[in-house]
């Protein structure tokens, strides 16, 4: 078990809803990843129509996570974040905000003044943001919840380039580091669980998935192997072989 | 008098370009691999999602001589500019069939179409659509920063063709005349903070419409680049048969059309690729699978068209006369989620 600001979750996947062929196929990788928090883009939600609402397509037992995505300042950020717990009636919020359309970079400045707005207001604040250990540094002691850093650019499948950085964020931090965005394959995962990590967001890697059922499950055994791997203690990594049976063992 | 080159026109005449679309837009390239390749890149950043939009008519009435458009100062067409309540109810209208992603269209008559009016229409639809973007008349004060102000997402403003001395010749009289002011125009906006630019070519009436398709898509690059801030989409709309009478110069097939969004796609993959009803539906029913991300449907083309039909002069006849719900069907069928919203009110 490992906990959000006092709440206690079993699954360290948490998983994102976006770029899905269709609501079901959605339904069903949610239900197929064993995650119980998925975030939803609080620009999908409609709740003028709740026939087709992204949201009537969310298991009802899992804890519905609204992000920001879309926000290009701390205002906006704040303002979405707004309306989003008084549609949903959560304090809960991933907070996004990314100006930059092509790389969907989060902005550290924006991302860190947006998250004090918000824990001001009330709000268990979820900040994706770089993976810079001074930058999450900051947004802890501004009081968010977690620390999200990126492995790589949203969307992009290309796997865990910051773990130099994710390790040292690790190291340091005191609220749990989820690493989101970049994750491609299920080793990815396993990859940042092992290195300490409290928990994995995926989206992309599964949504656009040939079998996107499939890979949900494949995330979710990816990411318990990886926190089993790293909570039984690895052995030391050497630069020659040392063998497994000492010749010299019987002089003891 | 015209208005002196803005950035880009500065880039054009420079030489220098970011993107080289001469390979994928070779005559007998491989058009199924190019197809495939434009396939993988628009799913991997896009995902199986298409942004659906509709076109809300406003005006009509145009002070500008385009010899290929219905809406030409001098045609002998009904016009009609329609009052805020009247846009109003168009908006509520397309709201009712399912749209949150409106563009307000009108010819180009600043009296008629003043940036009064178009304050006044954003300001009355904010509340009831979380998109609202504008293809009007190019402006030069401060008028883009006022709609910014008032709520406004997206500003679309086609070139038609890069080519400055077929402009000329298509482009007769009236504002749009002047190359410089409308193609800079799309640089004020972003400067106002607009955020989604819409640019274009329409293919057929220039010659060359292999160069309007190269021109386009460095014209999206170097956007993307100086106007980071900024999501960009590019449309390649064909030439359709209007009150005008125009006949394209040259005829663009189907798979010359295939073979241009394929090489936008690849040229430019962050930028969305707009597919409207000018397109027959079976053509926009395979180009979701390949490279198109938004698209309109059920469009009408003739202000107050969706609530009133049959009142004033359409600007082209459309091809796809699917319903919206009809074409949110074919995307489900295609394996695509129809996007309805994905846009919140920016006031």
């Amino acid at each position: 078990m490992w906990e959000i600001a006092g709440r206690s979750f079993g699954s360290r996947l948490m998983v994102g809803t976006g770029k899905f062929r269709s609501h079901a196929v959605m339904r069903d990788a949610l239900v197929a990843s064993g995650s119980e928090i998925v975030t939803v883009a609080l620009r999908r939600v409609d709740l003028t129509r709740p026939e087709d609402d992204i949201l009537s397509f969310v298991p009802s037992s899992m804890t519905l996570l609204p992000n920001t995505s879309g926000a290009v300042d701390a205002d906006e950020a704040v303002r979405l974040a707004r309306l989003g717990r008084a549609a949903t009636g959560a304090d809960l919020v991933k907070l996004e905000v990314t100006p930059d359309p092509r790389t969907l970079a989060p902005d550290p400045i924006f991302t860190l003044r947006a998250a004090e707005l918000l824990v001001a207001d009330g709000f268990t604040v979820l900040p994706y943001c770089s993976a810079d250990p001074v930058l999450c540094r900051h947004l802890e002691e501004a009081g968010c919840a977690t620390v999200m850093p990126l492995g790589a650019w949203i969307g992009s499948n290309r796997g865990l380039r910051t773990r130099d950085a994710i390790e040292v964020i690790v190291s340091q931090a005191s609220v749990p580091v989820v690493v989101d965005a970049g994750l491609g394959v299920p080793s990815d995962a396993a990859e940042a669980m092992e290195i300490g990590a409290s928990a994995v967001l995926v989206n992309t890697a599964i949504a656009v998935a040939s079998d996107p059922v499939a890979m949900a499950r494949a995330f979710a055994l990816a990411t318990e192997a990886g926190r089993l791997g790293f909570e039984a203690g690895p052995g030391a990594v050497r630069d020659l072989a040392e063998a497994s049976s000492p010749l010299t063992g019987f002089l003891s | 008098m015209s208005a002196a080159p803005g950035l880009f026109a500065q880039h054009l005449a420079s030489g220098d370009r970011l993107t080289d679309v001469s390979a994928w837009l070779a005559p007998g390239a491989d058009l199924e691999d190019l197809a495939q390749r434009a396939r993988e890149v628009t799913l991997q950043r896009f995902g199986r999602a298409v942004r659906l939009f509709a076109p809300l008519y406003v005006s009509n009435a145009c002070l500008s001589s385009c010899t290929y458009c219905g809406f030409s100062k001098g045609l002998d067409v009904a016009r009609r500019t329609l009052s805020v309540p009247e846009v109003a109810e168009e908006a509520g209208t397309l709201v009712d069939r399912g749209f949150r992603h409106l563009l307000l269209v009108s010819g180009e008559h600043r009296i008629e179409v003043s940036a009064d009016y178009l304050v006044s229409c954003v300001e009355a639809l904010r509340g009831l659509v979380p998109s609202i973007s504008i293809e009007t008349q190019t402006w030069s004060d401060d008028t883009y920063a006022r709609l910014v102000d008032a709520g406004l997402e997206g500003v679309v403003h086609y070139q038609e063709t890069y080519d400055r001395t077929r402009y000329a010749e298509v482009h007769v009289a009236g504002w749009k005349r002047d190359y410089d002011r409308r193609l800079a125009s799309t640089e004020r906006a972003a400067e106002a903070g607009v955020r989604r630019l819409g640019i274009g070519a329409l293919l057929g009436l220039s010659a060359d419409w292999r160069a309007d398709v190269a021109a386009v898509a460095e014209h999206a690059v170097w956007l993307q680049r100086r106007y980071w801030r900024t999501e960009v989409t590019v449309a390649l709309p064909r030439i359709k048969p209007s009150a005008s009478g125009f006949q394209p110069l040259v005829p663009v097939s189907d798979a010359d059309y295939v073979q241009a969004l394929c090489a936008l796609r690849l040229a430019a993959p962050e930028a969305g690729i707009v597919l409207s009803t000018r397109e027959p539906a079976a053509l926009r029913d395979g180009l979701v699978r390949i490279a198109v991300t938004h698209m309109s449907a059920g469009s009408s083309t003739e202000p107050g068209g969706y609530s009133h039909p049959g009142e004033a002069q359409e600007q082209f006849a459309v091809s796809d006369e699917r319903t919206p719900a009809e074409v949110a069907a074919m995307l489900r069928a295609a394996g695509y989620d129809p996007v309805w919203k994905d846009a919140f009110a920016l006031k």
